[in-house]
């Protein structure tokens, strides 16, 4: 239906009128430009279960850690940590490092990919095919999160309405913030007194 | 004395109405849909041009028909004159206007201060939106903002409005009185997660929404089931989008070129097979207003008669979704009628008279 006759929208006209050159980039939006295809983030989506499973597993293990990473000092292994996370994340979900991992809620399919950047849901544009309204030949992040949100344990967090982002936490590592907040977290359970327990 | 309609503050009709108990706003659309009147909205084609009269003449002719008017802000992209702008104009006049903001355009820095401003100005109203994207629109090499998406702007508008707080936690003095509405689309997928959708926007602080248009009648029963059975039809006033389609090409066009409206084979067919198309795109959005009217949830229509506004008024009227009611309608006050009749003449009467003469008529 629409993918035989092109559209024809103010903005294709706006190209049209635009000065011609030899030099034709894609005609995908700039965030597409910077990114693979998304063949990786489709198999981590249709694996939630599994990821959830690790990732469960893997903060575990990073909150053992804890003691290490003060020792060394967070700041000095934030450096580290970062490439690392960032070339993982970046591999299996088109990680585009905001500092605020949300994928436990949202089915394992990165919001940031949504050229919105919506963390609550899918906007009224989605296409009949599932696909994206800014970009036709991508699938909505969020009908992604969807799909993967049902195969998870805790797959109802989806629900959870999401603060908006700080912008001021981009390029931090998620996973030491994590940490060191369920750290703080588990410090202040130990420090209250058990009702009962003998002071 | 001066026969006063309902919802109308007698000090002017500019003013904010009476506080209610159990309403959070001081608007006309808050009280009409908590009576449980059938409440129509309708959406005002923004004008590109610098001229207050053109908003104006564009608002008459839904006077008497329509119990609010959305305010578009750039919708599809689009540049027109701002939402905030045709809210401060209309706030004048005494409209019910119900400002659209879209998080496309704007940081949470300036929605929060518009929030206020459009406040003061009397709006009560105000519809949170995520916006199309700017490859939709005139301008695409604007830089999308999307610094909040319409949750995170619902919730913002109620901290400010419940809490008294800007987002960062700094005081407000005066809070906004608001009444807070978002958007829904029944028609796009992923169909299953929409029902749960509406509840997180309601649980972001939504207290009416607007749908989509709706041209499958069957698709939005199937929905609102879902969402009543969720119970969210008693958190939430739901207004259903319709509106008439100017012909089987333009349906056609819609259903192919704008993001996220559905437009079943049948109903571009009926279109077709139409004499006079026009006629019958206007008779096929009194038709599905008749059957949504009666789907229990449904608390109004939101009529979206895009180039078409001239329809709006023909259409409530033919549906008879007011059911003899009239929603408030811009009056010349009485005793400026009187005025007007008595003296209206020396604006056109081309006397000059001089103080001479003044005394010769006198005596």
């Amino acid at each position: 239906m629409s993918e035989k006759t092109p559209a024809i929208t103010q903005a294709t006209l706006v190209k049209k009128a635009a000065p011609k050159s030899d030099y034709k980039p894609a005609d995908v939006s700039p965030q597409r430009r910077v990114q693979r295809s998304f063949a990786v983030r489709l198999w981590s989506v249709r694996h939630s279960r599994l990821l959830e499973w690790f990732y469960a597993r893997f903060s575990d293990m990073f909150l053992l850690l804890h003691p290490l990473w003060k020792r060394i000092g967070y700041g000095r292994v934030e450096g580290p940590i970062k490439f690392v996370e960032k070339r993982v994340k970046g591999f299996m979900f088109d990680c585009r490092m905001c500092g605020q991992c949300v994928l436990s809620s949202t089915g394992m399919s990165c919001p940031m990919n949504c050229p919105k950047q919506l963390r609550n849901g899918p906007c009224g544009g989605v296409r009949a095919n599932g696909n994206c309204e800014v970009e036709p030949d991508m699938p909505c992040v969020w009908v992604k999160a969807w799909e993967g949100s049902r195969n998870m344990a805790h797959g109802d967090k989806i629900l959870d309405v999401q603060k908006p982002v700080d912008q001021s936490l981009r390029e931090t590592s998620a996973w030491l913030r994590v940490t060191a907040q369920a750290a703080a977290a588990r410090e202040a359970a130990r420090n209250v007194p058990k009702p009962g327990a003998p002071a | 004395m001066i026969g006063r309609q309902p919802d109308e503050n007698p000090a002017g009709i500019h003013l904010p109405l009476d506080p209610l108990p159990g309403h959070t706003s001081r608007g006309r659309l808050e009280r009409v849909l908590r009576r449980g009147e059938f409440a129509v909205t309708t959406e005002l084609n923004p004008p590109d041009s610098a001229d207050p009269e053109d908003v104006y003449n564009r608002a008459k002719i839904f006077d008497g028909w329509v119990d609010a008017i959305n305010a578009v802000d750039a919708s599809g992209a689009n540049c027109h004159m701002s939402s905030v702008g045709i809210c401060a104009l209309l706030t004048r006049m005494g409209y019910a206007p119900i400002m659209q903001i879209a998080c496309r355009d704007r940081n949470r820095i300036a929605i929060q201060g518009d929030v206020l401003g459009g406040a003061a100005m009397g709006v009560a109203n105000m519809l949170c939106l995520t916006g199309d994207g700017v490859q939709a629109g005139d301008q695409p090499g604007a830089k999308p903002v999307f610094d909040l998406d319409c949750m995170s702007l619902l919730e913002t508008c109620r901290i400010m409005r419940d809490n008294g707080k800007f987002l960062s936690g700094r005081k407000l003095t005066t809070p906004p009185q608001l009444f807070l509405g978002a958007a829904i689309n029944p028609f796009a997928p992923p169909i299953d997660f929409r029902p749960y959708r509406l509840g997180k926007k309601i649980a972001a602080g939504a207290q009416f929404v607007q749908s989509q248009y709706c041209f499958d009648v069957p698709m939005f029963r199937t929905y609102m089931q879902q969402v009543r059975d969720l119970g969210f039809t008693e958190k939430c006033f739901i207004l259903c989008g319709v509106g008439p389609l100017a012909s089987a090409k333009t349906a056609k066009w819609i259903r192919s070129n704008v993001p996220g409206i559905h437009i079943p084979d049948s109903i571009v067919k009926r279109l077709e097979g139409a004499q006079d198309q026009k006629k019958e795109g206007k008779q096929l959005c009194i038709d599905i207003i008749n059957e949504v009217k009666e789907i229990p949830g449904v608390c109004g229509v939101h009529v979206m008669a895009y180039r078409q506004e001239e329809y709006v008024a023909e259409i409530v009227d033919e549906s008879g979704v007011l059911k003899g009611r009239q929603p408030w309608k811009r009056e010349i006050r009485r005793d400026d009628q009187l005025v007007a009749d008595r003296l209206d003449h020396i604006l056109h009467d081309e006397i000059t008279e001089t103080q001479v003469d003044m005394v010769k008529t006198a005596h």
